[in-house]
């Protein structure tokens, strides 16, 4: 069983179509990195990924639910964490991460267990007690990480996790994220292709809607037949090489 | 569950405004404060000619001008929720439409019936008669703040943060005042002016208080029975727009 198998999934806004009959197939704990310019369709396979928008033909199982007619289930097997760092400002980090765990489901004895264990997880004992608007984005990216694995997800969704960070912070998100590795499936969107290459089992190559290329980084250098990741990215996202 | 873990962030989320909270609970009350002060300067011949500003009709009237400010609690709310993407982050999960409307309600509600009790609890100490009456004019409010509340949830859904500031600050808040008959009475000027302010809830809502207040209890049910009829549709309004909001995710 694959975590995410999609079948000609397509999404057309009036004459524009965003993403074109697209089929891929992303297999359990992997990590699957999502690359594309600007408009070639990334976020909107995500959103609908994520059941936030209908596609307008075709479907998508995710660990063998439809997200056509069986998003309910689907919701509750996975989390997203926005691009933007999507938590309640005046609310403390504790108290985000309640919120979304009892939001899941859980009771306010399972809650604060869960939230403990994130907090362990994440190192995020001097912060705890602070309010998220006073976070740097460091910390908020972090906490909005947290807040997407409280629930326990069997897929997550990471868009853009590091935009906005310095080298520093990105480079501590990117061991939060190496550890997940394996744990759990996770499909990032990012416009770092060095973050893709560093973390990714395999990478969709995307553009004008329609997956150009997925493989391993090693494996789509050698197609574009190129050294470097940067070239093969402009190469497959330029002239689609299979 | 949901609804309640839901509605009990927002809750946190406007006690911690400051801001907000002031021009909810501590504006109004400087305005009866000034305008009692007004009206006890005025000689005693042209403010028994002057019914409008004595506690018994001013403070009905404060008390609906007052939750025209919880607009601005729930437009800013859901503003900012889907500038700052935390929507986005509901969305994907398990809660529904109506579970997000009651969640943003909820929390308003009890905030409006103790804006009200607040006021009128100042109002004594300007010389309101305290009669069981105050209590009945409390649960009277309830529509009008369900009212001020779908205003603020309709523009929230649809504006930014900035806009809902000038929208439900500014242009509601003016809106409530001029057409309210609080200030003054708008058969006075008659006409085109006279006959939206009928058409609109908030006259109806300040009378219906009124008429609590004075004991006149079976002139209540035809003035808020308008409140109420705009209270459903406005919070019907606001659920269907939420939903398309949500379907469409903008």
């Amino acid at each position: 069983m694959y975590a995410i198998k999609t079948t000609n999934l397509t999404k057309k806004y009036k004459d524009k179509t965003a993403v074109n009959s697209l089929n891929l197939t992303v297999n359990k704990g992997e990590l699957y990195a999502l690359l594309g310019v600007n408009g070639a369709g990334k976020s909107t396979t995500i959103k609908m990924l994520s059941c936030l928008i209908p596609p307008t033909s075709g479907d998508a199982l995710l660990l063998d639910n439809s997200i056509v007619s069986d998003s309910a289930k689907v919701k509750q097997l996975i989390n997203v964490s926005p691009q933007e760092t999507a938590v309640a400002e005046k609310l403390s980090v504790r108290e985000n991460l309640e919120l979304v765990a009892r939001i899941y489901g859980a009771d306010r004895k399972t809650a604060k267990s869960k939230v403990d264990d994130m907090i362990e997880k994440f190192d995020m004992h001097e912060i705890v007690n602070s309010r998220a608007k006073t976070l740097s984005g460091g910390w908020q990216r972090r906490l909005s990480i947290a807040m997407a694995l409280i629930s326990e997800p069997e897929i997550l969704f990471l868009d853009e996790p590091t935009l906005g960070l310095d080298v520093l912070a990105r480079r501590e998100l990117w061991t939060v994220i190496e550890k997940l590795k394996g744990k759990i499936t996770i499909i990032l969107t990012t416009h770092y292709l060095e973050e893709a290459e560093a973390l990714s089992d395999r990478i969709g190559i995307m553009a004008k809607g329609e997956l150009k290329a997925e493989n391993t980084a090693e494996n789509l250098k050698r197609l574009a037949d190129t050294d470097s990741f940067e070239e093969a990215f402009i190469r497959i996202a330029g002239e689609g090489v299979k | 569950m949901r609804t309640i873990v839901f509605a009990s962030r927002n809750t946190k989320e406007i006690l911690r405004d400051v801001i907000t909270l002031f021009f909810g609970l501590v504006f109004p009350l400087v305005i009866m404060v000034l305008l009692s002060a007004i009206n006890s300067s005025i000689p005693k011949e042209a403010a028994e000619a002057t019914t409008l500003f004595q506690i018994q009709n001013l403070a009905p009237g404060i008390s609906v001008f007052g939750l025209s400010f919880i607009s601005l609690f729930s437009a800013q709310l859901i503003s900012k929720d889907r500038t700052t993407s935390f929507v986005l982050r509901l969305f994907t999960s398990p809660l529904k439409a109506f579970e997000f409307i009651l969640g943003y309600t909820l929390p308003l509600v009890p905030m409006s019936i103790a804006q009200t009790a607040i006021c009128y609890i100042a109002a004594i100490f300007f010389g309101l008669e305290v009669t069981p009456n105050i209590l009945l004019a409390i649960v009277v409010n309830i529509p009008i703040a369900l009212v001020f509340i779908a205003l603020g949830l309709l523009a929230g859904t649809f504006l930014n943060e900035k806009a809902v500031g000038g929208i439900c600050g500014a242009l509601l808040t003016n809106l409530s005042a001029w057409f309210s008959n609080i200030w003054f009475d708008t058969s006075l000027v008659g006409g085109w002016f006279e006959s939206l302010a009928n058409a609109m809830p908030f006259a109806h809502a300040v009378n219906s208080a009124r008429y609590v207040i004075s004991g006149e209890y079976g002139k209540i049910m035809p003035e808020l029975m308008w409140v109420i009829v705009y209270a459903v549709v406005l919070l019907a309004l606001a659920i269907t727009a939420f939903t398309m909001k949500m379907k469409r995710n903008k």
